[in-house]
Formats: structure tokens, sequence, C-alpha cells
């Protein structure tokens, strides 16, 4: 029990601590009604993420049916080979090799936009940057030392930290590409964007269907506000 | 009547319960005083955001598994795999939210117009025991989903139980019914959260409503209704709360579930108060969070309890906060009830625990760091000294003469003509051009400069002078 109080103890301490330097995030720019950009998106998780990532909480029909997709056209373009229409969107790589390549078993991506939020996931994917005293070789501004290796480098090419001065001569980062990836600088960006607005999604499919639904269920309750408050019109104006 | 099996089968049920007698006592002959204004919506608000948690609750329950293997899942296939599970699980979760603001505002409502005061001081108190049954509710309730918010938080607020010296430690782990939280303790908090503590919940709106019945509600002049009778012994002042209020009510039903929707629809979330983003991490009790902050409901009693540096003083100060609640009845010596007729401490006292109660809610979401740690202790003082020194200062103060009858204050809709005619102008002629419907009245109307300038000193005066 003691150490709990250590620990409670720790916990009120670290308030102090955490104020880590925040860095501005990029905005990335989440549009859940682009069909397409979801489309694109899913591919793009499929290829350079589903090998260590899961988003369990999802299957391959849901997708099929929310971002307009034939199911037959999804399981040859966007699932990888030998998957079920019914399947959740599980990875292939063991819990065990996990732990054994990485030091910790990559988490479940269904819910990450929902925790960091679209910006950070945006940034972070942009921000990594060649880092020699890393044991990967790289580092990320956003996350540092992630145990994560930056999956999209071949897009993105060798992106370097540079440290800079602004005119108040407060220090920052720059981060510079100078071996230049298979994209575009652009390219990349749409890239990266598509990849988040599909995380974006997957945090919560149900999301523009419930603002659909939304006006008509705010406007049925306005119409029952209007016959309440007749109603009370009618039995009150006797009363003084 | 023609008599046929429907009415037959009526008879047959009121001759033997009394139901004629109980609709009677507590809806159509329970005469309320006529003169509720705004605040008096909350109760049954509250009523209504009861039922809303019990129907969506028992739905949760259905595909909800309590394990600490399968729970965080078994929230997300809710989510996304049970037909509308989406909504009923957020319509419990804004409505944890919705009943807080709900019972928060109907508390202030009590210390607005005394309504704690004789002859309420038991409905007073079932009410605070309400409080402590929906505190202890949400509590357990939100460690359910098993997120990373949901395990420390319960890690934290359980491990403030071994801070009471000699039993703490014993107490601690006969909560948790082990060394962490675990899932013997997801266990029994499912268990307390859908029937212990609901069941103390109903039951205690039953009692905090029959000792309402008895004395009677207290209204915004917070004078006795039953003072003035008319021939036929009914309060003068009083309307029988069934048609008057039911249909009122409705009302406010209305506009709460406006603002109900909107959340449940379009901000779920609430900007991360309702629902935290760190509680979309599943649990893991090897990560500690950086930053462990309560859902925002808590956040006031939070904040005491880091303000007081030592850590049992800190839960003493915690509980304390809330025990002082109760004692409220006997701490208010004033000889009015309502704030209308009370003196001008008061009020200043009423603002400032207000302003300090915000206050307090701000920073228990925020990182305690030295200055804020400060600014809590300071906010931490006023909380208490406002009940404290409550015997003094409301001794002290000067109140105003109570009238014998319910004063009527004409309401916003009534004046509204008034204003408008007093802050705009008919400006003629000035559009000669165009078609005729434009010359109507309607489009002369022209802002009038000085009207407003005469509106906005009166209220400030107004605003100067009550609270004097």
């Amino acid at each position: 029990m003691k150490n709990l109080t250590a620990l409670l103890l720790l916990l009120s301490l670290s308030f102090g601590v955490v104020a880590s330097e925040s860095i501005e995030l990029q905005k990335a720019n989440i549009d859940l009604s682009n069909n397409v950009s979801l489309q694109r998106g899913a591919k793009h998780f499929v290829t350079y993420c589903l090998g260590c990532h899961s988003i369990k909480h999802i299957r391959y029909l849901r997708i099929a049916l929310d971002v307009d997709v034939d199911p037959k056209k999804v399981l040859k373009d966007i699932a990888p080979e030998g998957a079920n229409i019914y399947d959740q969107m599980h990875s292939a790589m063991n819990a065990h090799d996990a732990e054994k390549w990485f030091g910790t078993q990559p988490p479940d991506l269904s819910l990450i936009a929902r925790s960091r939020g679209a910006d950070w996931l945006y940034s972070y994917l942009k921000s990594y940057y060649i880092d020699s005293k890393s044991p990967r070789g790289v580092n990320n501004l956003i996350f540092e030392d992630t145990a994560m290796p930056n999956p999209l480098w071949q897009l993105q090419g060798e992106q370097y930290a540079e440290p800079r001065k602004n005119i108040w001569g407060h220090e920052y980062t720059n981060l510079v590409i100078k071996e230049p990836g298979t994209l575009s600088e652009g390219e990349f960006e749409i890239f990266v964007n598509d990849l988040v607005n599909f995380l974006v999604y997957v945090g919560e499919p149900v999301q523009l269907e419930r603002q659909r639904l939304g006006k008509y269920v705010l406007f049925f309750i306005l119409m029952f506000l209007v016959l309440a408050y007749l109603l009370k019109k009618e039995y009150w104006k006797n009363i003084h | 009547m023609k008599r046929n099996r429907v009415t037959e089968c009526n008879d047959w049920f009121l001759e033997r319960f009394p139901l004629t007698k109980l609709w009677n006592e507590h809806m159509a002959h329970y005469y309320a005083p006529k003169n509720f204004n705004f605040w008096y919506f909350f109760g049954s608000l509250a009523l209504l955001v009861l039922v809303n948690q019990i129907l969506t609750g028992i739905f949760l329950t259905m595909n909800y598994k309590p394990d600490a293997k399968l729970a965080f899942d078994s929230v997300e296939y809710i989510m996304r795999d049970v037909n509308w599970g989406w909504l009923i699980r957020y319509m419990h979760s804004t409505g944890s939210s919705a009943f807080f603001i709900v019972v928060y505002l109907h508390m202030f409502r009590g210390l607005l117009y005394g309504s704690f005061k004789h002859p309420r001081e038991l409905v007073w108190i079932f009410g605070m025991l309400l409080f402590v049954a929906l505190m202890a509710e949400a509590f357990m309730g939100y460690l359910l989903p098993w997120g990373q918010m949901s395990y420390w938080g319960a890690q934290v607020i359980i491990s403030l139980f071994s801070a009471i010296p000699v039993i703490g430690d014993d107490l601690s782990l006969w909560l948790r019914g082990d060394y962490v939280v675990s899932d013997a303790t997801l266990n029994r908090f499912f268990a307390f959260h859908v029937i212990a503590v609901p069941l103390a919940l109903v039951m205690l709106v039953f009692l905090h409503i029959v000792a309402l019945h008895e004395v009677g509600s207290n209204n915004p002049d917070g004078i006795e209704i039953k003072d003035s009778k008319d021939p036929w012994g009914h309060p003068v002042d009083g309307i029988p709360f069934h048609p008057y209020y039911t249909v009122k009510d409705l009302v406010g039903v209305g506009v709460f579930m406006l603002f109900f929707a909107t959340v449940i629809f379009y901000i779920p979330e609430m900007g991360g108060y309702f629902l935290e983003p760190a509680n979309f991490i599943p649990a893991d009790p090897m990560k500690t969070p950086e930053h462990i902050a309560p859902v925002w409901y808590f956040t006031p009693f939070y904040a005491i309890l880091r303000a007081i540096p030592d850590k049992f003083a800190g839960v003493i100060g915690m509980g304390g906060a809330i025990v002082v609640l109760f004692l409220l009845p006997w701490l208010d010596r004033s000889p009015v009830k309502s704030i209308r007729y009370r003196g001008g401490i008061y009020k200043k006292a009423l603002m400032l625990f207000v302003i300090s109660f915000i206050a307090l809610g701000y920073l228990g979401t925020q990182p305690a760091t030295p200055t804020a740690t400060i600014v809590a202790r300071f906010f931490t003082a006023i909380y208490f000294g406002f009940f404290l020194l409550m015997p003094l200062y409301t001794r002290w103060e000067k109140t105003k003469p109570v009238p014998k009858r319910l004063t009527t204050i004409h309401s916003l809709e009534e004046q509204l003509p008034a204003l408008i005619e007093e802050i705009t102008q008919i400006k003629h002629g000035s559009t000669e051009i165009g078609h005729s419907a434009f010359k109507s009245s309607f489009f002369a109307i022209r802002p009038n400069p000085k009207g407003i300038r005469n509106l906005l000193s009166r209220l400030a005066k107004n605003a100067k002078g009550s609270l004097d």
C-alpha cells in the first residue's frame, strides 16, 4: 500500500513537470463526406500500416457501405489477399514478434483519432527526421523517441532537423527534406491527409449518419416545444 | 355512464388500490405556488434525466461485458455493431453530465430562495443524500468503459482511502478487492452501478418528493403559501400541480431536450469534457497517463483535495466540502428565505461562492502548477468561508420586509413588446422608392439610440441595486 501512496504523490508531483513544450500542430483537412479521399486513405492504411497496426473495431463491409464502394471491389482493391468481407481489420503480425522487434506491441488504431486528434496524427506522420543518435535512425518532432520507425520515408524522402532562431531569438527546429522521395511535397501532404481522414472515420464510423439524423431530431423537438408552449399558454391564461 | 367491461375492471381496481387518492395528493390536489420561475424547472428535469439513465442503462447492460479483458471492446461493439448502440451510449454518457448540470442548478435554486430552511430541512437532507448517491453512481459508472482515465481515475480516488490512519490500507484493499484496480474492482463497481446505487437513488427520490409534498414547495418569494388560504382551505396563491405545472414542465422538457439532442448528435465529446480523449485508450495498469483529471463534475472537489498540502487533510477537506452542505439549514440564521429580501452580504457571499465553485472546477481540470495551487487554495478558503462564516453574516445583515402574499414579476415575454417599443423608433418617408410592401411599418423600424442608452443605464442601476 505504501507504493500506492508513493504513486499518488508521484502523480501529483508530475502535474508540475508535464508542461512539456508544446509544438504547434499542423491542421489536417478532415472531410468525411469525401469518399474518394476515404477510399485512398483505406488503401494507404492497408498498404503502409496494417502490417503492424490492427484496426480491429471496423469490418471491411462497414467500410464498403460507408465509403460507397462495392464489397467485391473492397476485397479486390483495398483488403489484403484472403480477407473476408465480414472480417475485422486485424494485423498479420503476432504480438510475440512485435514485442521482440519493437520492444512494444503496436497499438490498435481504431480509436487513435479520438484519443490523439486529427491534427496531432497529421503532424506526427509528417515530422519524422533522420537522427543518427536514435536506435532506429529516425526521430520525431511531435513524439520524441517514438518506437515507430517511419513507414512513409520512401514517399516523403529524407528529412533533416535544423535548429533555427526566430526574430525574437527563440530557438525552434525546422524540418527540411534533403533527399526527395517518390512523392512531391504536395502529393505527400495529400497522402497523409487521406490517411488521417480515414482514421478519423474509423474512430467513429457513424459520425455523418449522426449529424444527418440530428437535424430531424432537433426539428421534431422544436415542433414539440411549440405545441407544449401553446398548451401551457392555454392552461395558464387565467392565472395572474 | 354506460357500464361496460372496461369501467368494471377500473372500479374493481380502484376499490382495492388508492390510485385516485395518490394522484390527487401528489398531482391534482397538490397546491404549488403560482410564481415558480426558470429555476424551478430543474427538479422535474432531474427526474427526466434519471429515467433516461435507467432506460438507456438497461439497454447498455444487454451488450456490455463487465470483464477487464472484454469491457473496453464491448463498449466499442455497442458503438459500432449494435443497432442504435451509439445513440444509446451517447444518451447515457451525455445524460450523466446533464444530470450533474441539472442537479447543480437545482441545488443553486435552493441557495437562492432558501429552500433548505425551516420547514424543509429534511427535504434538503434527502436531496444531499441523493447528491452523494449520484456522485457514487457516476464514479463507479466511469470505471466501466475501462479506458485509461477510467482506470487511473479510480486508482487515484480509491487510494485516497488509504490516507485514513490505521484502517486506511485495509479499507482501500477491501474496496478494490485487489491490490490495484482490477477485474475484481470492475465487477463490484458494475454491481453497484447497475443495481445497488440506482435502487438507493430511486428510493431517495421517493423520500425527497414525499417529504416535499408534506411541507409544500417553497417559491421565489420564500413565503409560505399555506399561511393565506381561501374558505375552501386551498392556498390563495397556490395552483394545482396538475395540470398547471405538468404542462409548464413540458415546456422545460422541450427546451432541455433541444440542448440534450444537440450535444448527442453534434458534440457528444463536448470538447473532451463529457468524454475524455484519454478514455479512448484501453486501460493499461503499466502505463500512467501524464495528466489524470476526473470528469468535469468532480473537478471542484478534486481541486480542493489537491489544494491542501497534506494528503489526509486533503481527503478531509474534500469530504468536508460535501458534509458542510448537509449542515446548511442550521448554518443559515437569516430570518428570511429568499434572496429577494435578504441583505447585501448574503448576495455578495453567494456570488463569491459561485465564482469560487466555477474557478475550482476549472482548476481541477488543469495540471497543478505552483501558481494554480495557490489560486486553488484561495478559492478553497472562499468555498469554506461561505458556509462556515454563514452563522455570523446572516445574523448581521439587514433584511428587507417580506410581503404577506406572493409578488408578481412580469415575465420577459410580457415585457418584450414594451422593451421593443423603447429601443426602436419608426422612421417614415425615408424610402420613397421601392415596392409598396416595403413601406409597411415593419421596414421603417430603426434602432433608437436614446432608448437603448436609457435601457442600459437602467439595467446597470438595477444590477447594482440588486446587490444591496
